[in-house]
């Protein structure tokens, strides 16, 4: 049996090479988002006054609660990986799981969130929302298709760091070997970017 | 196998560094709260941007590791970013002249 050390020396590997890829990968997702923040621009730039109307019912609160969860999350995934390089195992394994519970903690909120604008009748087709001008209209339909699959991501990076969790405590994330783990942090920084934008542009513009 | 360890720790930052990042970030959040508490009208968003941003440019650079990954990591944001704003200003001049 060969230990990790031989592995890492005579097992054909390439970390930036891997590295690389899941950059790759981040550009496709770029472009995803991207396309809906054109979207948003042009709608905005035309609804303007009915853009910031509606802004003022998003929790500006809500907002930044989740903003300082989802930053927070990114340091304990960016501390994960200093600690698996310091070859310190369990707490790699402590800080992956505290980014987990963070991400839980965003969507909590998020599903709070939501459930409160639906109780308003504010939802996609509701005849609330669609007796509302269409800028309002607009407003609120990219505010759940672009939350909504930023939450979707995050509910991906649950999956993501989970599955990194375990294999941390298999051994197979070690010192030696982390490419898995930064390419699951390259993810989960991405979406915290992402949120970045996010947040000023839907809660922001009252 | 001291090849690959020299990589790894060439690109190891301490723990000091990321919290300094996270508490910029804490701040520069709360700096686009503010400023869109007050009423700037149009300079609002502007400032949302840029804050957004030097954010991203934080997250980017610490965070994800650019500043030590290889010159190749870097040209290709770059170039990704270089569309990102030529579609943009494309865009617009559609729409800002109509």
């Amino acid at each position: 049996m060969i230990t990790q050390e031989h592995a890492a020396a005579h097992v054909h590997r390439d970390d930036v090479g891997a590295r690389m890829g899941m950059w790759l990968f981040l550009f496709t997702e770029l472009l995803l988002f991207g396309g809906m923040f054109f979207l948003y621009s042009v709608y905005r730039f035309i609804n303007q006054e009915q853009f910031n109307i509606a802004a003022k019912e998003l929790n500006t609160l809500v907002g930044t609660f989740n903003t300082i969860i989802l930053l927070t999350s990114s340091l304990t995934m960016a501390l994960a990986i200093g600690a698996i390089q310091r070859n310190n195992k369990s707490l790699s394994v402590f800080f992956q799981t505290l980014t987990i519970l963070l991400a839980f903690g965003f969507l909590i909120n998020k599903y709070f969130e939501w459930s409160i604008k639906f109780h308003h009748g504010i939802f996609p087709g509701s005849e609330i929302l669609l007796n509302k001008p269409k800028g309002e209209i607009l407003f609120f339909g990219l505010y759940y298709v672009m939350t909504g699959l930023h939450g979707l991501h995050v509910v991906i990076g649950i999956f993501l760091i989970g599955f990194m969790t375990r294999l941390t405590m298999k051994n197979v994330i070690n010192k030696d070997s982390y490419v898995k783990l930064e390419s699951a942090g390259l993810y989960w920084h991405l979406v915290d970017i992402i949120w970045i934008f996010l947040f000023p542009l839907f809660y922001l513009i009252t | 196998m001291e090849k690959h360890n020299s990589l790894a720790e060439h690109k190891q930052h301490g723990y000091g560094i990321y919290i300094l990042v996270w508490l910029a970030l804490l701040a520069l959040t709360a700096v686009t709260v503010t400023v869109a508490g007050i009423n700037f009208g149009g300079i609002t968003v502007t400032t949302a941007l840029l804050v957004a941003s030097v954010k991203s440019y934080l997250v980017l650079k610490i965070f994800m590791h650019l500043g030590a990954e290889q010159k190749a990591f870097k040209v290709f944001v770059l170039v990704a970013l270089f569309f990102i704003i030529i579609s943009f200003i494309l865009l617009f001049s559609d729409y800002s002249f109509i």
